[in-house]
């Protein structure tokens, strides 16, 4: 008769959840019964641990050993859990003394010859456990160092832990994966010829958080221009970066340059589906695209061939930055604050931009223009023309101005926003406005004429005066907004000429 | 199956049954045969009967008898239980019903009692 509690942790969403792996060994027919609702690869634990058991030449009871995964309640996933089973059983059958795994939390999957594998999450995971020290797979234990916790101690197979659990061997000194710093230089907007329009856009959307849509033909440039927009974010503080780190430790990517301090660029295809985008999936709930872009930029190219229902998943992250993903038996909350980039064609032949080159029939237009909806289309506070750069630049043009000059600036302007008490200005709420960015008379007239002539929503009306906020910081004015200010905001959220669905 | 094999499973429950009769049960029946199948041994101590399914192994190379036992069998030992039961005449006056299995090796042999 033997019990064992060994403390371990599972990940769902982005969220390390602790659970108690109880461990009992009793008369009875031999065998394992996991309870405390394993999914289906955490039932499969029972045929792992037993082989790995017996492959490090440890003894395998005849005793029926019934496991409970606690608090028995929530639905377990993953393998992360094989390793505490494995010690549990152990334990319990009186093959480790209790003494020489107290204050140890396990996390890692084994493999059939012993071997401990790395497992996703592990960042999540190790934050959830509070015991003293925490044994992990070898590959985890740089990100599982990432986490104010638990002491982290690495092993590469059971047989090992076994020998430094019994005091047999030392506790192994693995050679750990090298970190890489984040390896080259992001790309430079030096790069960019002429463009001055979007140019400036990209500066304000980094400055002040505003969503960007790029119109124009193909080869004008609107990816080149948008994979430049992380570099002129600021880096991410320690507390975003813990953040963000999180959420791709939970998606399952290795943090093998340490802490993410830079803004991520996620850029999913058209042809990613709603789980993939909004996350969900499986019971482990995997972070999608719009998290992954968290802290940073989302960029959707070819806005329009993206499904209808996949953008309008869109709009809770875009207004809350956070995203619920709800199943059966619960609900996620996922992190989800993003610089939404988004480029588009004009038109499906992509030359509706110069006059009487645009071959595409009405019906076709009418069609890709129905995919992007009002509301969605509303939530670009900037919305410019990219043309192609002409000869002349792309030959002969001066370098423009290099990232580093213009990160300085959105540096500038983000302090301001921060006295504001919000991250960018385009956090600001609605009654904070007259607050922070009150108006001139003049300015006020300007947009009266815009309202009175049906080209810009209420919603509309707070979104210019945000981005003329920005603008208005970039250029180092620190009082009432003017006509310029309005009047540049009104510009660069133009009219979005898509034919007969104009939006403003 | 061989008869080796028939030999080994044949001294494994006359183990058994010494097992059951040093404790003080009386067997009443031994292989037990119907339709469904058949009972290994069936004891009585008291009120109480003991229906024993016997597993025999020459060695532990292909793991514990006792594993043998399969939540298929079990089911099946379960109703042929019933059936015995129905078949006694005299019925057998039962105040409680056991299931054990034996794990019989060369050198041992552990009787789990209340197995399932």
């Amino acid at each position: 008769m033997g019990f064992a509690t060994i403390p371990s942790a599972i990940v769902v969403g982005v969220d390390g959840h602790p659970v108690a792996v109880e461990v009992h060994a009793g008369r009875g027919i031999p065998g394992l019964t996991l309870v405390g609702l394993p999914d289906a690869s955490c039932r499969e634990a029972r045929d792992r641990v037993r082989a790995a058991v017996l492959a490090s030449r440890a003894k395998w009871t005849d005793q029926r050993l019934t496991v409970n995964l606690a608090p028995s309640s929530t639905r377990k996933v993953g393998s992360a859990l094989d390793l505490a089973i494995a010690v549990g059983v152990l334990v319990a059958s009186g093959e480790l003394e209790v003494e020489q795994v107290r204050g140890l939390a396990f996390v890692g999957e084994l493999g059939l010859d012993g071997t401990v594998r790395p497992v996703a999450g592990i960042v999540p995971i190790v934050d959830a456990l509070d015991t003293e020290a925490v044994v992990v797979p070898v590959a985890s234990a740089n990100d599982a160092e990432l986490v104010d916790g638990p002491h982290v101690r690495a092993v590469a197979t059971l047989g090992e832990l076994l020998a430094a659990l019994r005091g047999v061997e030392p506790w192994p000194d693995h050679d750990r994966p090298i970190r890489r710093a984040d390896t080259g230089a992001p790309l430079d907007l030096r790069d960019v010829r002429g463009q001055p329009v979007v140019r400036r856009a990209l500066e304000i959307a980094a400055a002040g958080g505003h969503h960007l849509l790029m119109i124009g033909p193909p080869g004008a440039g609107k990816t080149m221009l948008a994979s430049r927009l992380p570099g002129l974010l600021p880096p991410l503080d320690r507390v975003s970066a813990m953040e963000v780190s999180r959420i791709h430790s939970a998606a399952g990517h290795s943090l093998s340059g340490g802490l993410i301090r830079r803004p991520p660029l996620r850029a999913p295809h058209h042809s990613a589906t709603m789980v993939a985008l909004v996350g969900g999936g499986s019971d482990a709930m995997r972070p999608g695209e719009v998290s992954l872009a968290h802290g940073g930029v989302l960029f959707l190219d070819e806005l329009a061939e993206f499904p209808p229902t996949v953008l309008d998943a869109l709009r809770q992250p875009l207004e809350e930055g956070v995203i619920r993903v709800s199943r059966a038996r619960f609900t996620a909350k996922l992190p989800a604050r993003f610089l939404l980039v988004a480029a588009m064609n004009p038109c499906p032949c992509g030359e509706a931009g110069r006059p009487g080159a645009c071959r595409c029939p009405d019906g076709l237009m009418a069609r890709y223009h129905r995919r992007l909806s009002g509301p969605l289309l509303d939530r670009f506070d900037l919305r410019v023309d990219v043309f192609r750069p002409d000869v002349e630049q792309l030959l002969g043009g001066e370098p423009g101005e290099t990232s580093a000059v213009v990160a300085q600036r959105v540096a500038a302007a983000r302090v301001l926003a921060a006295d504001r008490g919000v991250l960018a200005n385009a956090h600001l709420r609605g009654r904070d406005l007259e607050r922070w960015a009150p108006v001139t008379a003049d300015a006020h007239e300007l947009l009266a004429s815009t309202l009175r002539a049906g080209r810009l929503s209420a919603r509309g009306l707070d979104r210019i005066r945000r981005v003329a906020r920005t603008i208005a910081d970039l250029a180092g004015h620190d009082g009432t907004l003017g006509t310029d200010h309005i009047g540049t905001a009104l510009h660069l959220r133009a009219e979005v000429r898509l034919g007969a669905g104009a939006v403003a | 199956m061989t008869a080796a094999r028939l030999e080994l499973g044949a001294a494994g429950e006359e183990r058994a049954a010494a097992w059951y009769r040093a404790r003080g049960y009386v067997v009443v029946a031994r292989n037990w045969r119907c339709r469904e199948g058949e009972l290994d041994l069936v004891c009585t101590r008291g009120r109480t009967v003991v229906f024993c399914e016997v597993k025999t192994r020459s060695s532990l190379a292909y793991g514990h008898p006792a594993e043998a036992v399969t939540p298929a069998k079990q089911q099946r030992i379960h109703k042929l239980a019933v059936l015995w039961l129905a078949d006694q005449d005299p019925p057998v006056r039962a105040d409680a019903l056991r299931f054990d299995v034996a794990a019989v090796l060369p050198r041992s042999i552990d009787v789990i009692e209340a197995a399932f």
